[in-house]
């Protein structure tokens, strides 16, 4: 079987991979990487979010052979350093931006490829930036708190619809 | 799904090579394709990666015209055509969700031809053409009914060229699930007049409204289509939509992007 080769979370790594292997399969196979979802499989949900040289990506549809060479940053390496949470992790803890957990890593995911090309987004950003991450238990409000938290704005005005 | 080769050109030559083979097919972003693959309802042998063809990417505008690069992403497209041409970068800036648009890609969905894709509308309501590995198909030749298109076996689309109108604008009433359009219009205004290109309605794929066509050339606002009618004959009836319902909103959708291209 032909090897794919990437760095994931900062680490070169080398696994054997078919051409119709998909890249959450190699993350999660091979690698060991269960923090990404498969959810729906079929590019809906967003659960498998992941960032493919920086970019959001679904990684339910993406052969793992297309993201050769590249740079994947997974949920796994969102945390800082010593362990302890990021901030936008840190930030869905705290505003309770989560229920059974499932979709939060392709949320978690988005949210950090949004707050890089959009810093200070607003409600409504994040709402339309969010369109491709479904969540069937928190109802998004707290998620979006969450997000806006995270980028560092005041809160306290969004209502816990 | 089923297993298949895939492989990874670096230049044109070497993918239409590639094409050449038995049950071949080009791969875009795969955001149409995999989910298919995985349904089993398309088997190829062989699929060709575009995503590592570095002149099939990137967007460039100059004399009236906006060229994509086939292999260029939705997303892409929506940053860099922005300036140039912003009734296109919002079409492209609205299919899908992000992560889906940084991966789709022009050429993949003008090769699909999806009766409900946003890019067919944008192409056929800007006027254009489509550019192959072998000739310039004008974009009026392109589209030829649902799911097909002039292209060739083994023809592979290497960019898109895009002619730039003086106002123009891209409205699409989403079907909230899937976010394709249930149906949308393009309305582009010319020197030559006015083009009109609807998607998601007809059974046929995507058309172009003359008699809308014809009314807003000479008067270019919304009023100039309400003594118009639609047809329902012909148009997709679904779980979403009756053909009527989608008669009407291609009208309503008409109206509501000429207000937007002001």
């Amino acid at each position: 079987m032909p090897t794919v080769s990437m760095t994931v979370n900062g680490k070169p790594t080398t696994a054997e991979a078919e051409g119709r292997t998909l890249l959450v399969e190699f993350l999660r196979g091979p690698l060991g990487l269960t923090g990404t979802h498969v959810g729906c499989d079929t590019s809906q949900c967003g659960a498998c979010v992941v960032h493919v040289n920086g970019e959001a990506v679904k990684a339910c549809t993406m052969f793992a052979a297309e993201a050769e060479g590249a740079d994947v940053q997974t949920i796994e390496g969102m945390a800082n350093a010593d362990g302890s949470l990021g901030v936008i992790q840190q930030a869905f803890q705290d505003h309770h931006g989560l229920q059974c957990g499932f979709c939060t890593p392709g949320m978690v995911m988005s949210a950090a490829a949004l707050l890089k090309e959009n810093p200070k987004p607003t409600e409504t950003e994040i709402r339309d930036y969010l369109e491709g991450n479904i969540c069937r238990c928190t109802g998004y409000h707290n998620i979006v708190k969450a997000i806006m938290a995270a980028s560092g704005q005041d809160v306290t005005a969004i209502a816990a619809e | 799904m089923y297993d298949f080769e895939l492989v990874k050109p670096t230049t044109v030559e070497e993918a239409v090579a590639a094409l050449s083979g038995d049950e071949a097919q080009p791969l875009g972003g795969g955001q149409t394709l995999i989910p298919t693959m995985k349904q089993r309802l398309a088997m190829p042998g062989t699929l060709v990666s575009t995503s590592g063809i570095a002149s099939m990417k990137g967007v460039s505008a100059s004399g009236g015209v906006l060229t994509v690069g086939g292999a260029t992403t939705h997303g892409t497209v929506a940053a860099e055509a922005a300036s140039s041409y912003p009734a296109l970068a919002a079409l492209a800036g609205g299919i899908g969700d992000p992560a889906v648009r940084n991966r789709g890609t022009v050429g993949g969905s003008l090769a699909n031809n999806d009766p409900a894709a946003c890019y067919p509308a944008g192409l056929l309501g800007s006027g254009g053409v489509v550019v192959t590995n072998t000739r310039e198909i004008a974009a009026d030749d392109f589209f030829q009914g649902m799911f097909t298109t002039a292209l060739e076996e083994g023809e592979l689309i290497t960019a898109v060229k895009f002619n730039i109108p003086e106002k123009a604008a891209y409205a699409k009433f989403a079907q909230p699930a899937s976010r394709f359009p249930l149906t949308a219009a393009f309305v582009a205004k010319t020197s030559d007049g006015v083009r009109v290109a609807i998607t998601g309605a007809s059974e046929e794929g995507v058309f172009r409204w003359t008699e809308a066509e014809e009314a807003l050339s000479s008067n270019f606002s919304a009023d100039a289509v309400d003594g118009l009618s639609v047809d329902a004959d012909g148009m997709i009836g679904d779980i979403h939509g009756t053909p009527a319902y989608r008669a009407h909103l291609v009208k309503v959708m008409t109206k509501r992007a000429v207000t937007a291209a002001g």
